[in-house]
């Protein structure tokens, strides 16, 4: 049983809570710096993939996990990522140094001007106001084809950088570790909003809003702020995955891709930075091991078309049903049984039944 | 005349979307649950009729073909929320929202491994007949689609308002503790109702099929009849009819007098327009509560 | 000068006048108790105050200031703080996490140099936590910090509401129904916190409450109010005593008088 033995207030507020945790989440680190040359150029390409995907999830649960609010339309910014991104270094030779950045602020700000009118709405209202966010941004790419190229797609360049190329044929590796680093960025930044005042009023806003409006926090502020800084780092994640794919379409941000990505956060656990990582995984490498199991076990069977969404709502549904807070949260059990070993206590997560009431009176 | 026909093809698809936003309410109504699979539910429902009816399949009479499928669906309905929904109890509701949307994805996988994915036409009497008046021309599927919408709207309206099973499920919807309280068998109703709302589903899919060919990804329309239930007001059955008939008319009228991409995007504006300025849709049923 | 006035504040809803024409003043630094049946539209009073509900008609005046213009997340940053009757704690975060909450106001940092986690930002978590401290000692709060309020038995969520309040460093502290539901000794306690917060903290209180002997210990004045309308104002032995207030509460025993 590990006890851990606080003697300052640094000890809640530094990033990580004691030399051991400090240590496993270095050599994490490590492991994936080093991880092209142990592993061959395909994997190095889909381990990429993997960080893109995890970009993109740590955007939506920033604002699903930690604000408490929906939306089934979050690939539309990543849309906007991609696709500001390669107009600003093909139309107006930005660097990518510049314009991936901008290309991010862009998709916050396009969030903050979606958040803003729908600001009072809740649960249901605002998550199909989104799915319609989500259909609209398709149906506009197309509309704005001069700039998007429309249904024929856009062709993103390989990446430029300190006189470097960067790209998915060329230089996997670099593109790779440049993923990472800009993931890296992304999670300090995101844990940093978790310890501070603005994280706290996030998750007042998800938990009470009547309470929290009472401790003096501006309800349709925070929800916007954390719109537009969700759509931001989502639109980083559309711009790095433009690069990544090379040509990308206006199907390549479809409803469905939206829909996905909500389903790969509660796959990975809502509420943890780690649920997005692990979600990540299970999408980006479901097809490779659904094709790894039938070669290996049915190898009369052909594969069926759309198997891969079939059994990715298979895992859902037994995720939702035997583990609501995700792999994630069944990994946090796992240690938690050892960190308290012998004391741990069944139901020590268990989360208060609350019977329904409706909602209709608020 | 012009105006008329679009008139009718507009308000038969939204019957059908109307049909599929009530499915929907009538989930929402009774245990506030959303329920994502209700296009695909939808589908099933076409789909099972298809697999019946059709000469490559089954090759059952229609009107023997249509009572089965009511009655599978009804009891799909039924297995889903007492084995699988039920278990959500307690829980946060995006978690039903995922459940049902993962629920959607196996039921499309489902539907492709039997049926293939290329698109069937329904074999139904009343498909491609037609009649005129003047030089109009009406189709036979139009107007059972409309004849045989109100008559459902009307009877569920009366079935809530009058009967005991409705007010009952009217309470365990507003209070469960309190219903059960009543001695209201809460769980039993709750499944009843999705075995009422896979019933409805499968209407709405025989309907649509009987004027459109179907694949499994047909389903996904259920994202535009989730649209018409939340402009209609969620929770008011004929404000999902109202809702789903709205958006059935914008569509044919927009792609007529708006450049093709531009008339995609109407539904959908119309919906961020009203959630913007009546949030709670139009026959909303939203009060204050009292803290 | 009174701290806080209301002058005929009138709120209805619908059919219902949950609010009728009620006035009073607030001296600075008292302890003011609202007392009466279920339904007297005391709760409404503080809902106004929080500015969840706009008035029908009627001015509040709150240090020098017209409370009707601030909105609900405003009204903290006035120094008002308040408890909720039924508990609006953050279930999902630890009882340091809430009372950190409650530093909203005075918070220096902009979202930028939260993200970037400027040393500003850490000088500035550090004040909040001390000054959380300092809430949780005077609570005796220490066992608790790290536990999430989802796990807490009620006696404790009260208190922590009640921390949470005092963790804005309010002028005003306005407690809703603070003793419900805790056991005898739990109520002394409250009783003794909030003689230390009007006398150690020089906060004035406005306190909703049902349990007589707590209003009767800890209050300056009392004010009865029965259906939204004032019935009595005074100490609390005055209003005790007062035949409107106890015909209020156990009725006018006409019939037997033969």
């Amino acid at each position: 049983m590990r006890v851990i033995f606080k003697k300052s207030y640094e000890a809640d507020i530094r990033l990580f809570k004691d030399g051991v945790q400090a240590f496993w989440y270095l050599l994490l680190l490590v492991i994936a710096v080093i991880l092209p040359f142990l592993i061959n150029e395909y994997w190095v390409g889909e381990f990429s993939l993997m960080l893109i995907w995890a970009i993109a999830g740590m955007g939506l649960m920033l604002l699903v996990g930690h604000t408490g609010q929906a939306s089934l339309g979050h690939a539309a910014f990543m849309a906007v990522g991609a696709y500001s991104n390669v107009i600003m270094q093909n139309n107006f030779n930005i660097p990518f140094i510049l314009s991936l950045p901008l290309s991010g602020i862009l998709a916050g700000l396009v969030g903050a001007c979606i958040a803003l009118p729908t600001r009072k709405l809740h649960g249901i209202y605002m998550a199909i106001a989104t799915i319609a966010i989500g259909v609209l941004a398709e149906d506009l790419i197309v509309i704005l084809e001069p700039w998007t190229g429309g249904v024929g797609g856009i062709f993103a360049p390989s990446i430029k950088l300190f006189g470097l190329d960067f790209d998915r044929y060329n230089n996997v590796s670099g593109l790779y570790w440049l993923i990472l680093a800009i993931t890296v960025l992304i999670v300090l930044g995101y844990k940093n909003i978790l310890r501070s005042p603005l994280g706290r009023s996030f998750a007042a806003v998800r938990d009470s809003e009547i309470s929290a409006q009472a401790m003096g926090v501006n309800i349709g502020k925070t929800r916007t702020l954390s719109f537009a800084i969700s759509c931001a780092i989502t639109g980083i994640s559309g711009a790095l995955m433009g690069h990544f794919s090379y040509v990308f379409t206006n199907e390549t941000f479809n409803i469905v891709i939206s829909i996905n990505l909500l389903l790969m956060i509660v796959v990975g656990g809502v509420g943890f930075i780690h649920g997005a990582f692990l979600g990540a995984m299970v999408v980006t490498f479901l097809p490779s091991g659904i094709s790894f199991t039938r070669d290996a076990f049915f190898s009369d069977f052909h594969i069926i078309p759309g198997i891969e969404s079939g059994i990715f709502g298979l895992i859902l549904i037994v995720v939702i049903l035997f583990e609501p807070m995700g792999l994630y949260g069944r990994w946090l059990k796992f240690k938690t049984y050892f960190d308290l070993f012998p004391f741990y206590r069944k139901d020590m997560f268990r989360r208060q039944k609350t019977y329904l009431k409706t909602e209709r009176t608020r | 005349m012009d105006v008329i026909q679009l008139i009718i093809s507009g308000l038969s698809t939204g019957c059908v979307y109307g049909l599929i936003a009530m499915g929907f309410v009538l989930i929402y109504k009774a245990t506030e649950a959303i329920n994502f699979a209700q296009g695909d539910m939808m589908m099933m429902g076409a789909f099972i009729t298809l697999g019946l009816t059709n000469s490559d399949y089954m090759a059952l009479p229609f009107w023997i073909s249509v009572p089965i499928t009511i009655a599978l669906m009804g009891c799909l309905g039924y297995l889903l929320d007492s084995l699988i929904i039920r278990r959500m109890f307690g829980q946060s509701q995006l978690a039903v929202v995922i459940l049902t949307i993962a629920l959607g994805f196996v039921a499309r996988f489902i539907a492709g491994a039997i049926w293939g994915h290329e698109p069937q036409s329904l074999e139904s009497p009343i498909a491609g007949e037609y009649f005129k008046i003047s030089n109009i021309v009406i189709g036979v599927p139009e107007i059972w689609i409309i004849l045989v919408t109100v008559f459902l709207t009307a009877v569920l309206f009366l079935f809530f308002a009058k009967t005991k099973l409705g007010v009952a499920m009217q309470a365990a919807s507003q209070n469960q503790m309190a219903a059960y309280y009543m001695g209201i068998p809460v769980r039993r109703i709750n499944s009843l109702i999705w075995a009422l709302s896979g019933i409805v589903a499968a209407i709405a899919g025989i309907l649509f099929a009987s004027k459109n060919a179907i694949d499994p990804a047909t389903g996904l329309l259920g994202i535009k009849a989730f649209a018409a239930a939340v402009i209609g007001g969620l929770g008011s059955l004929p404000g999902a009819l109202l809702g789903g008939l709205l958006i059935g008319l914008i569509e044919p009228f927009a792609s007529r007098y708006l450049d093709g991409d531009i008339a995609r995007l109407m539904p959908y504006l119309v919906l961020v327009l009203i959630l913007v300025f009546r949030p709670h849709g139009i026959l909303s049923q939203v009060q204050k509560k009292k803290v | 000068m009174s701290f806080l006035k209301l002058k005929d504040v009138t709120l209805q809803f619908g059919g219902v006048t949950a609010v009728d024409n009620i006035s009073f003043e607030v001296e600075e630094g008292e302890v003011f108790s609202l007392v009466g049946p279920n339904g007297a539209g005391k709760s409404t009073i503080f809902n106004i105050l929080s500015r969840f509900y706009k008035p029908n008609n009627g001015e509040i005046i709150f240090d020098g200031k017209n409370l009707l213009e601030k909105q609900s997340h405003e009204v903290a940053s006035l120094g008002i703080a308040r408890t909720f009757q039924n508990i609006e704690l953050f279930e999902q975060a630890s009882v340091l996490q809430n009372l950190l909450v409650a530093r909203q106001t005075h918070r220096t940092s902009n979202a930028l140099s939260e993200m970037l986690f400027l040393p500003s930002v850490k000088k500035e978590e550090y004040r909040h936590r001390l000054k959380v401290e300092k809430v949780i000692d005077f609570l005796d709060l220490q066992a608790y910090r790290e536990k999430f309020i989802s796990g807490l038995p009620y006696g404790v969520r009260k208190i922590v509401e009640l921390g949470r309040a005092l963790a804005i460093e309010p002028k005003l502290l306005l407690l809703d129904e603070p003793a419900s539901g805790l056991s005898v000794e739990e109520t002394q306690d409250v009783a003794f916190w909030i003689e230390d917060i009007k006398k150690v903290m020089g906060i004035t209180v406005l306190m909703v409450e049902h349990d007589m002997n707590l209003v009767t210990s800890v209050s300056d004045r009392v004010m009865a109010l029965a259906d939204g309308k004032k019935l009595a104002m005074g100490s609390p032995e005055e209003v005790k005593n007062h035949p409107a207030v106890i015909e209020a509460y156990l009725g006018v025993s006409e019939e037997f008088e033969k």
